[in-house]
């Protein structure tokens, strides 16, 4: 064999693996084999390990993509998507392939058939979810959790809201049945065993994660034994073998995998529990290779990513004439991957006479962790809780190393352990250049170090986007930051985040980052989570929590009022004699006789010493008595009159114009859409204040300019402006973008205001915000992503069901009642 | 009740305040800030910032401080005194809890002098 001339490699599969070996295979030799790849998936190879997060809606298949189209453009590869190897004829030497019906590769195939000759051939095929062998199983509802159609499928199941049963409390099992929780459905897991992820936890650890799963609201029934899946047309429940029934409009089988050898078997090659293959990951075919979760290796199949890229570099080594590579089958460390529980094991935990263990239980704080030892070497680590020195065990574990020395301080972790430097990034600067930082795209110490050095990289993000390391799962961005902190010295300046508040460290976006990725839903919560310094925080601190809770978790969160500021407690704005304010809405800027009547009654009624006309269109009462305030809100209430959120970090007024209402020169009604604007918007909280405007022709007699948001009418639609000021700074808008019709100004309007509710940071501006985040970047998320403006827009929609009641009305008739009162009057002669 | 024979006097229970909260006490020589911490203690301020009189009550109770609303004064609730570069203390009263009900000294009642 000679590779003067280009031999012809053929993959069938597009998995993890395959694409993990054809990366090794380029980065040795370039130009040594003609690459073709059959996927049955219709798409590029992509990280199977994040399809959890897609399914709770923290990635995008787009984020998960490992190999994008350039990636096999670039290296000349011929990839078949949607292609299905129906046979492998060895004596011939080829493959021969069908294509999958699916609409969407957007083409139908000329041939339904593709023959292609190999030189060498990579099997793999990947594995096949186990289907219990139980009646109903093929009823429409009943899914597997393997790719990403079954992820598709299981979100458009999830629309519904209804109840799914997800059989199997295993690893894939319970990142299911967390996606479903997070898309809405009321989630059941059944568990044939006593205790969840019995293989890879010990039952302590097990119940641990019990209680963590039951508290997201999942139900779990453990020694449940599927009977049948029973309904008429489509699945409706699941019975267990006890008689009970659950209802489900979904059913996930999660219960295992099969390694799938049927092309193999086919082909005649040696098949025992996957596709047998020698140390070299040869088949019994010396020309052909097996890898993946379809092989057999050492009497093993292996499902972990660890080894499966192993085999890769085994496989890519042997094709690049290595005769000496060889796999060895190690230990592997398993994680969960749901967000804000943290599991993490690894290797054996199975108790025997000559194991030792070492335990530390704080049951309380949900803490956990146990080392099995045998000879003073570790061979199991179970932890649950901070699981920050897994990788630590780990490593040692892999070692092999005698931890007699530190056995006394070993469980406590390596900062306590001794003999290991204190100083973390000592401890990276220690590792070898192959030792591997980011095991999910398989970047070692090395590469990071070169790309550093040699393109000059300054920042995570720069890292990230050059060589891949901590950009998927992001668990070794620690060790990352340690690396660019260890090259750079100072020159590394993580960001310089400005902490919200001397209460924590942590910076704003980092708050609200962690409120998702944690599922912190209370400021108690938060505040222990995160760590705060202080017992209850600051006047700061607790005003942007609460709204970043609010504006996260719409309908679930419970406003803390004592975190709001006094205006937004008691619904009025406090003046310099302790008085208040009241500003009833007037829409658009619109009045009646009625309104002023009753504004003008209440002005003498309540003794209220100034009425002023604001600078958005409506009317002051200053210097009201805090106890009057719930009498005046009755008074306005009784005339429909309603909070104008004159003191709120919400939506205060929309000043429009009289457009074509009145005006000769109004192009639209301007005063219509400012009453639309500020009817569907009013009542939400946003991170300062937003003011708004709607002028009917480019005179511009709104001043729509140097609002927050402010739209100009034209002739052909609607110029939708942003970020501008006109107070402490003075600032024109910039222009969003034109929109044609009404309903597109106001989805487009709604649709920036949401963003600036997602990424604002409290108290800031919208004309802040922007220059921080960028003004096209901005633009881009709203004109030009129509997906993710109907997505933002209807997250508002979605948000303002719970935001549009009139605190006013609800004062009047009692709210609060202890705020308006003093709670004891003492008089001269007590009696 | 003769004020002689009791030196309190019961204002409220405990769940009348809000915990990290305040209500006010209208009193004869003015209004009485009664505190409450996260950690359920009690405290007792004239209703007057040392700064420029803002309404004390209305501010955020954190730990055993309180921000005046109106230019964020930080006044600890145990002493009344400004934290801080900022200088000025608002006037203490005694007070006391007892099984859930709340106290204060009935010379919160009487003149300057003390009681009647």
């Amino acid at each position: 064999m000679t590779i003067h001339s280009r031999q012809r490699l053929v993959v069938v599969g597009n998995g993890m693996a395959p694409g993990r070996a054809l990366e090794r295979l380029f980065e040795q030799m370039p130009e040594a084999y003609g690459v073709t790849i059959f996927n049955a998936e219709p798409r590029v190879n992509y990280d199977r390990i994040m399809l959890s997060p897609v399914l709770s809606g923290e990635k995008s298949f787009e984020q998960i993509v490992i190999h994008g189209d350039g990636w096999y453009i670039n290296h000349g590869i011929t990839l078949y998507k949607g292609a299905k190897v129906t046979r492998i004829d060895r004596a011939a030497h080829t493959v021969t392939a069908e294509f999958v019906p699916t609409d969407s590769l957007g083409h139908v195939p000329l041939e339904p058939t593709v023959t292609v000759p190999y030189d060498r051939l990579i099997i793999g095929t990947g594995s096949n979810p186990i289907i219990l062998p139980v009646a109903g199983r093929d009823l429409p509802g009943v899914l597997t959790y393997r790719d990403l159609d079954d992820v598709n499928a299981m979100l458009v199941a999830a629309r519904a809201r209804g109840s799914a049963v997800v059989i199997g409390g295993g690893l894939l099992g319970l990142e299911a049945a967390a996606g479903l929780t997070e898309q809405g459905m009321d989630v059941t897991v059944l568990h044939l065993m006593p205790t969840l992820m019995e293989r890879q936890l010990d039952p302590a650890a097990g119940h641990l994660l019990q209680r963590a799963i039951e508290a997201r609201g999942i139900k779990v029934i453990t020694r449940a034994n599927t009977k049948a899946i029973v309904g008429a047309g489509r699945v409706e429940a699941v019975e267990l073998d006890n008689g009970a029934r659950l209802p489900a409009d979904l059913v996930v089988m999660a219960v295992g995998i099969r390694p799938n050898m049927q092309l193999a078997r086919d082909a005649g090659l040696a098949v025992n529990r996957g596709i047998v293959v020698d140390g070299t990951m040869r088949t019994s075919d010396p020309e052909i290779f097996a890898l993946g979760e379809c092989a057999e290796a050492d009497g093993q199949v292996f499902g972990l990513v660890a080894p499966l890229y192993e085999m890769a570099n085994v496989v890519a080594a042997q094709l690049c004439g290595d005769g000496a590579a060889r796999f060895r089958s190690s230990a592997t460390a398993t994680k969960l991957k749901v967000t804000g529980i943290n599991l993490f094991s690894a290797g054996d935990f199975a108790e025997a006479k000559d194991r030792e263990e070492i335990v530390l239980r704080d049951a309380t704080r949900g803490q956990y962790r146990r080392l099995v030892l045998k000879d003073n070497r570790i061979v199991g680590v179970v932890m649950y809780g901070d699981t920050a020195d897994g990788p630590w065990f780990f490593d040692l574990l892999k070692r092999d190393a005698d931890v007699g020395e530190m056995r006394e301080r070993l469980i406590f972790g390596q900062n306590y352990a001794g003999g290991i430097p204190l100083d973390p990034s000592a401890a990276v600067a220690a590792l070898p250049d192959d030792a591997e930082i980011c095991g999910c795209n398989g970047v070692c110490k090395g590469k990071i170090t070169g790309a550093i050095a040699g393109l000059g990289l300054k920042s995570l993000d720069e890292v990230r986007a050059q060589t891949k390391a901590s950009a998927s799962c992001g668990s070794c961005t620690g060790l990352v930051e340690q690396l660019l902190k260890a090259q750079l010295g100072d020159g590394y300046n993580p960001a310089a985040v400005q902490p919200m508040c001397s209460c924590t460290e942590l910076g704003h976006d980092e708050v609200r980052r962690l409120i998702v990725a944690k599922a912190l839903k209370s400021i108690p919560e938060l505040m222990q989570e995160l760590q705060w310094k202080t017992s209850c925080g600051c006047a700061k601190c607790r005003p942007a929590l609460n709204y970043y809770l609010l504006c996260t978790w719409p309908g679930e969160y419970v406003d803390d009022s004592q975190s709001r500021f006094i205006n937004e407690r008691v619904h009025a704005n406090i003046q310099k004699d302790g008085t208040y304010s009241v500003v009833p809405r007037m829409w658009g800027g619109q009045t009646s006789a009625r309104e002023l009547r009753a504004i003008a009654d209440i002005v003498d009624k309540y003794d209220i010493p100034t009425v002023k006309v604001t600078g958005g269109q409506r009317i002051d009462m200053l210097g009201v008595k805090k106890e009057d305030l719930p009498k005046v809100w009755a008074d306005l209430s009784a005339v429909g009159m309603v909070s104008g959120h004159a003191y709120a970090k919400g939506l205060r007024t929309v000043k429009t114009c009289v457009g074509t209402d009145w005006c000769r020169f109004g192009t639209q009604d301007s005063t219509g859409l400012g009453v639309k604007l500020e009817k569907f918007m009013w009542g939400s909280w946003t991170p300062a204040k937003v003011k708004m405007a709607v002028s009917g022709c480019p005179r511009n007699c709104a001043e729509a300019t140097c609002k927050d948001i402010g739209v100009i009418c034209v002739d052909s639609g609607y110029d939708i402006h942003f970020a501008g000021a006109a107070g402490l700074d003075i600032k024109g808008t910039e222009l969003l973008g034109h929109v044609a019709t009404e309903g597109e100004a106001i989805e487009t309007i709604a649709a920036l205001a949401q963003l600036y509710r997602e990424q604002g940071r409290y108290l800031e501006r919208i004309y802040k915000w922007a220059k921080r985040v960028g003004l096209e970047i901005i633009r881009q998320q709203i004109m030009d992503d129509t997906e993710r403006r109907r997505a933002l827009y209807g997250r508002f929609v979605f948000s303002q069901q719970f935001a549009q009641n009139d605190p006013w009305a609800e004062r009047a008739q009692g709210k609060d009642a202890h705020e308006f009162a003093p709670v004891a009057r003492l008089a001269l002669a007590a009696e | 009740m003769n004020a002689m024979d009791r030196p309190w006097v019961e204002i409220c229970v405990l769940g009348d305040i809000p915990r990290r909260g305040c209500r006010v006490v209208q009193a004869p020589r003015g209004q009485i800030a009664v505190f409450r911490t996260a950690e359920d203690e009690v405290f007792a301020l004239d209703n007057r910032c040392p700064h420029k009189g803002g309404p004390l009550s209305e501010g955020i109770v954190h730990g055993r401080l309180v921000t005046c609303p109106l230019h964020n004064w930080v006044i600890g609730l145990a002493d009344g005194e400004a934290v801080g570069a900022d200088k000025g203390c608002a006037r203490r009263h005694p007070i006391r809890l007892d099984e859930g009900r709340v106290f204060l000294s009935v010379s919160v009642i009487g003149s300057e002098e003390g009681k009647t």
